[in-house]
């Protein structure tokens, strides 16, 4: 009996959370990272942001943000220690470092957005 | 346990270089775009605090706007933007690569698979900064 693999299931959050990183994170990481700390444009108002993330469906859309890209990185970086590094006798300690990371942040970004007053 | 291929002989293997990826370009921009999952992360990180410190409150909240004015944040924000392009723009130009459709019998071209790619791209951004510049 083989053991049945759990890598199209990691492959599949993978592919997901790329599609998510590429089509989202630009523009946030553009307006939050650069346009507002440089003052290129008027940051929005912490009323205006709190009111946004209170909302049910702001909340579904910042947890996809965080969760899916996670296992992105997850799954890229561990091929990058595989081939790049050639570290492969590392195999279980890099899986559990960065499937382990990708659930934490997934968790405390669970927390964080349920915790919102 | 003695492991029974132990004593089998050892196939021959060359030691290939850490390094072997800068010898090509095609290499180099295949480690830049595994690379790009650490700015993913990054990102993920930076958003997490700002919820964090939406609920917090003001004080917290101005605080951490005022951290992201630093020349390291800033420099390294400039670095992830650059890197989530780069994802970005591989990813979707590998929709072409990974799908073939065909349309009466004939293979559609790559820039048909992959523009509207670009275009959703485009119209999700102008969205996400519309309903952020509102207020």
């Amino acid at each position: 009996m083989h053991k049945r693999s759990n890598e199209p299931f990691l492959w599949m959050l993978f592919s997901a959370g790329g599609v998510v990183s590429a089509m989202l994170m630009p523009i946030h990481v553009l307006l939050f990272g650069l346009a507002f700390p440089l003052g290129w444009l008027d940051a929005p108002s912490y009323e205006h942001l709190l009111a946004l993330v209170r909302h049910p469906l702001t909340r579904v859309y910042l947890f996809i943000l965080c969760s899916l890209p996670l296992f992105h990185w997850a799954h890229r970086f561990r091929f990058t220690l595989y081939d790049g590094l050639q570290i492969k006798h590392l195999n279980e300690l890099i899986n559990t470092f960065c499937y382990g990371g990708a659930t934490l942040g997934t968790a405390v970004a669970a927390y964080l957005l349920w915790r919102i007053p | 346990m003695n492991n029974p291929t132990e004593y089998l002989p050892r196939s021959y293997h060359t030691r290939v270089s850490t390094y072997w990826w800068l010898a090509r370009w095609a290499y180099v921009k295949f480690i830049l775009r595994e690379a790009s999952s650490v700015f993913v992360a990054w990102i993920v990180v930076v958003t997490l605090l700002q919820i964090r410190a939406l609920t917090r409150g003001p004080a917290d909240y101005a605080e951490l706007q005022n951290s992201l004015r630093s020349p390291l944040l800033l420099t390294l924000n400039a670095v992830s933007l650059a890197f989530v392009i780069f994802h970005a723009v591989t990813w979707f130009n590998l929709a072409p690569k990974a799908m073939v459709i065909r349309l009466r019998g004939k293979r559609l071209s790559s820039l048909a698979i992959a523009a509207p790619n670009y275009v959703a791209w485009v119209v999700i951004s102008a969205a996400i900064a519309w309903i952020l510049l509102r207020g």
